[in-house]
């Protein structure tokens, strides 16, 4: 019986529903100090000096400042432009500037309110808008951190000849990842002087080569361990180089192990967030509502310092124009420095940002042209053969048109808006009703070039006990992939699901098989697995000649194949041929494959109190194949849930460059009791390079829901929000102001 | 942190009378996160866990006494409040979310005092009355004058919330209506919050009517101008219009965090218009 298509068991469900599960807090690491940061309170400033004031007992304390740092002091990442401790600079509200421990924790957190810093202040830019403005300026001469341009065609030429053209100014803010376990490290030094890491975290090897520089350490002296991960969406992408580093500094002076755990008010206030972004949206269409010219123009807010933007700019540029073909295209993109935390990566990681715009601008489109939204997406959404902003060819495995399909026909969508039409004309109805569409696609992977300059490699072993296991660096962070990369294995031998083992995380014992984001660990590290099984049962049937059925039969073959240590086929990623990309000029073949998905929202807003509740959502999303179909429709609630989140309820408030809305009470993400139904509909189009045709799922729901709840609220009030989150306040100071 | 740990009521009285500054814990919901916050490190916690005769909800000839220590889920479910102070009800039942009804108690919401606790405008419409207790002492206050602002009460040093008593008006409401405004489903902070009894005499005239909002002023109010305006009138658009141009004086909103004065003034108004209404 196959593995794949089946609702496997988690691997890992067991431990975590009886709490045998050890998360890093959970860990009892004998003789470990606590560590705490001192953070700047200034946007931007220069540090004249810190101050160790008296009361506290120092003599218990270390303590580390940018002067303990023995090599580079940087979060090596992109670039080395960020400091690991703020040294004559802050540019930010709580960047790190010194670290302390103490054997007691709560003593540490005291010992925080006995530092004193000195400040000269400097001029601060803490939006976008001021950034351009160059309030401040933190980087060359403009603020301009990267900048993109895709260009295909006279997109001004196109516009100038088209029937009807809208131009919207499009806002979406920082959103707080929120996993469910705040970030956390432990470290210490052998007594060989390998450093350790052991922690929250998404991608072990991007620690091991943060640490290099900074410590002066050879790789093989750099050992990471991934503990239970409660959760990341991207937000335990490269925050744990930070903090990491910080953990290691503290070791390294204590000379014992430290441990550094914020607490949900630190981890919400300083960690990286979801990019702000202003997108400006013009598009065009000609009498038949075939789209003929899109000029968009991208800034995100990267924050202080550089971190992961360019790359998440460049997602979010490469997604600008939607699932959708246009022979004219000018797309511009640019990441500014602000005096604000850096923003990283969180699901969906810049796509999410340019969907809003383009998705929802098919409302305005409609309006201008009195073509409903549907017939209009219809009329140009990408199918096998179409060509992409990046002069892409569409080879095969598009299923949106399928998806468009499914979720219009399940969701009644025409005889919904018709019946709410109606609705909302009544005078005395308590509510204005809505139902909103969307569509998108999500490249899976990493983009371009990056799949082939991250060589990932990933291994399968026999081992000498006769049990299969996988050695990978993908990080279990609560989406399942134990149990996919398993699945995925399984049926790759032919063998039970239950004889699939995985290595722990950990750098010693598991090679780098890439960073686990960007919706690539089911495709590219599942690929990289599905090959080293075949090679491994080759070997297996070339010495055995009848391949094991049982258990006993296996453990006797294993005996005499893995004597001598596991018998281990390793995969590296290779080059596919058939795909090129140009980095320089963005044209060419930017993912090798692309889900797809098509989502409605159904919602009703209060007249009393202008509150959105949404009803139902129906969504259909083609991931290629599902391996675990329970865990891609959990993972497309959660997302879709997460979403709903960003485009009702979450609302970073800032002021003076920090989040001040930093605890979960005032923070508004939803909760169960705010789930609506779903009805989710997996599609099936086969990617041949995919493990069994599977394709990236974690970030497309990420994607969707918001310009579809903005499109419904449109219905129900007749007023196009181009700014999340929709807030009742917002609601209500629109339809004041409409009076 | 100490714990003192009272067997009784008198060892209890007793205790936070020497020790005043100690912090009492009912259910433990509010003092939670400030003891996640660090704020209570060094300090002393009264556990009042001890005094089982304070969690009781018994009848009473005129109405029901609700003990300090009983909790939300104990009030939603008491047939006796079900049956007399739906308004209660239905508040419990928007606190926190369920853990915080099975733990959080009603004098612990009212001792913590916040501007935005769920069931103190269905308390307030009910005119309860909550019963203090100390080592020497036992005074009565109407819920709406125990709040002296923001997070403080008129409680003196050494005195406990021992129970609020709820009585039966005589004749049941012609309608009643209780709803919170949060941000979402479950575990949110009202923006505003009302509850309201309404009852009509012939020819659709007030003969009374209690009106109160929570979260848009330092403490739970009473719409006193509004209810004087509307009583003795015909309940129709015109008075209802002219009745709610009086509700600025009544109440006090604030742009803060979680919403803006415009937005909790604008739907309060729309709450007390539709709930007038009957719609």
């Amino acid at each position: 019986m196959p593995a794949v298509g089946q609702d496997k068991l988690r691997k890992e469900g067991p431990k975590k529903l009886t709490g045998a599960a050890l998360y890093v807090d959970d860990i009892p690491v004998k003789g470990a100090w606590h560590g705490v940061t001192v953070r700047s309170t200034v946007p931007h400033a220069r540090i004249k000096d810190i101050r160790f004031l008296k009361g506290f007992p120092w003599k218990q304390a270390v303590v580390v400042t940018a002067a303990d740092i023995p090599g580079i002091n940087c979060v090596r990442l992109i670039e080395d432009d960020q400091p690991l401790l703020a040294d004559a600079i802050t540019r930010h509200v709580h960047e790190p500037v010194a670290l302390i421990a103490h054997p007691d924790r709560s003593a540490a957190y005291e010992s925080l309110k006995f530092v004193e810093i000195e400040y000269e202040a400097l001029p601060a830019a803490l939006t976008i808008e001021e950034s351009l403005r160059k309030k401040a300026i933190l980087r060359g001469s403009d603020n301009v951190f990267k900048q993109f341009r895709i260009k295909k065609g006279d997109a001004a030429k196109a516009m100038k000849k088209a029937w009807k053209t809208v131009d919207t100014v499009f806002r979406v803010p920082h959103q707080e990842q929120a996993y469910i376990e705040p970030q956390g490290m432990v470290s210490w030094f052998e007594k060989d002087g390998t450093l350790v890491l052991l922690g929250s975290l998404q991608c072990p090897y991007y620690i091991v080569k943060a640490m290099q520089p900074i410590f002066g350490l050879p790789e093989e002296k750099i050992r990471v361990v991934q503990a239970v991960t409660g959760g990341g969406f991207g937000g335990k992408e490269e925050y744990p180089n930070m903090i990491a580093g910080h953990a290691a500094l503290l070791a390294r002076k204590a000379k014992r192990p430290i441990k550094m755990i914020y607490d949900r008010h630190e981890d919400m206030a300083v960690t990286t967030k979801r990019h702000p972004a202003v997108v400006r949206h013009r598009a065009g269409i000609d009498r038949k509502g075939k789209l003929v010219a899109l000029d968009i123009d991208v800034v995100m807010d990267a924050g202080a310092y550089l971190t992961l933007s360019p790359v998440v700019l460049s997602r979010g540029v490469l997604h600008a124009s939607g699932p959708y073909t246009c022979a004219d295209v000018d797309i511009r993109a640019r990441c500014v420095a602000t005096n604000t935390p850096p923003n990283g990566a969180y699901r969906g990681f810049g796509a999410p940002q340019t969907l809003f715009a383009a998705e929802l601008q098919w409302e305005n489109l409609s309006e201008a042209s009195k073509i409903d939204s549907l017939t209009l997406r219809e009329r140009n959404l990408v199918k096998i053969g179409s060509e992409l902003s990046t002069g892409q060819i569409l080879k095969e495995s598009v299923g949106l048109k399928k998806c468009l399909e499914v979720v219009v026909k399940r969701s009644a969508y025409a005889k919904r808006r018709k019946e709410h039409a109606l609705w909302n004309k009544k005078k005395t109805a308590p509510t204005w009703r809505g139902i909103g569409l969307a569509a998108v696609h999500h490249g899976s992977g990493f983009t371009g070039n990056g799949e082939v300059f991250l060589k990932s490699r990933a291994s399968l072993s026999l081992t000498k006990r006769g049990r299969f296991r996988i050695e990978a660096a993908a990080s279990e962070i609560g989406q399942g992939s134990m149990s996919t990369l398993s699945q995925i294995v399984a049926d790759a031998l032919g063998v039970p699901y239950e004889w699939i083992d995985l290595e722990v995380n950990d750098t010693r014992r598991v090679p780098d098989s890439g960073p686990t984001v960007a919706s690539r660990t089911c495709m590219v590290v599942g690929g990289l697995l599905h090959a080293a099984a075949r090679d491994l049962k080759a070997a297996i049937l070339a010495k055995t000649k009848k391949f094991p059925k049982t258990e006993t039969e296996l453990q006797a073959a294993a005996k005499a194949l893995a004597a001598k240590g596991p018998l281990r086929f390793t995969r590296r990623f290779e080059k596919n041929t058939d795909i090129e990309f140009d980095d320089k000029t963005y044209r060419g073949d930017a993912y090798g494959s692309y889900g797809y998905a098509a989502l409605a929202v159904d919602l009703e807003v209060d007249r009393t109190t202008y509150e959105v509740s949404v009803k139902k959502v129906w969504t259909a999303q083609d991931i290629g194949k599902a391996i675990n179909p329970k865990i891609v429709e959990g993972q497309i609630m959660g997302g879709t849930l997460q979403a709903l989140g960003w485009a009702l309820l979450e609302k970073p408030v800032y002021k003076n460059g920090a989040m001040i809305n930093n605890q979960l009470t005032n923070y508004i993400i939803p909760t169960a009791m705010d789930a609506p139904a779903m009805d989710v509909v997996l599609v099936e189009e086969p990617y041949s390079r995919g493990p069994f045709g599977a394709k990236g799922v974690g970030e497309m729901p990420m994607d969707i829901p918001a310009p579809a709840v903005c499109a419904a609220i449109r219905q129900a009030t007749g007023l196009l929000f181009p700014e999340i989150p929709v807030t009742p306040e917002s609601i209500a100071e629109a339809l004041r102001r409409k009076k | 942190m100490k714990v003192l740990t009272p067997r009784d009521e008198r060892d209890a009285l007793r205790l936070y009378r020497r020790n005043p500054d100690a912090f009492p814990l009912a259910g433990g919901t509010d003092l939670m996160v400030l003891w996640n916050a660090g704020l209570l490190n060094k300090k002393t916690i009264l556990d009042l866990s001890g005094l089982r005769d304070w969690s009781r909800i018994r009848e009473t000839p005129k109405g029901v006494w609700i003990g300090a220590l009983a909790t939300h889920a104990e009030i939603r479910t008491h047939p006796a409040i079900r049956e007399r102070f739906p308004l209660l009800v239905d508040s419990c039942r928007t606190v926190g979310g369920r853990q915080i009804q099975n733990r959080g108690t009603l004098g612990g919401n009212i001792a913590n005092a916040s501007p935005a606790g769920d069931t103190f405008p269905a308390l307030a419409v009910y005119a309860a009355l909550v019963h203090t207790v100390s080592d020497n002492d036992r005074r009565v206050m109407p819920i709406d004058e125990i709040f002296a602002g923001v997070k403080k009460t008129h409680l003196k040093a050494g005195e406990l919330i021992e129970g609020v008593e709820l009585q039966t008006p005589p004749n049941p409401p012609s309608r009643w209506r209780f709803r919170k405004v949060g941000t979402r489903a479950a575990q949110a902070i009202s923006k505003t919050v009302f509850a309201g009894q309404l009852w009509l005499g012939k020819d659709k005239v007030v003969d009374d009517v209690k009106l109160a909002l929570g979260s848009v002023a330092p403490t739970v109010k009473r719409l006193r101008h509004v209810e004087t305006h509307l009583t003795g009138r015909a309940l129709d658009g015109k008075t209802i219009e002219s009745a709610l141009r009086l509700l600025p004086g009544d109440i006090h909103p604030i742009d803060d965090i979680r919403s803006t004065r415009e937005y909790r003034l604008q739907v309060s108004r729309n709450l007390i218009r539709s709930f007038l209404m009957g719609r």
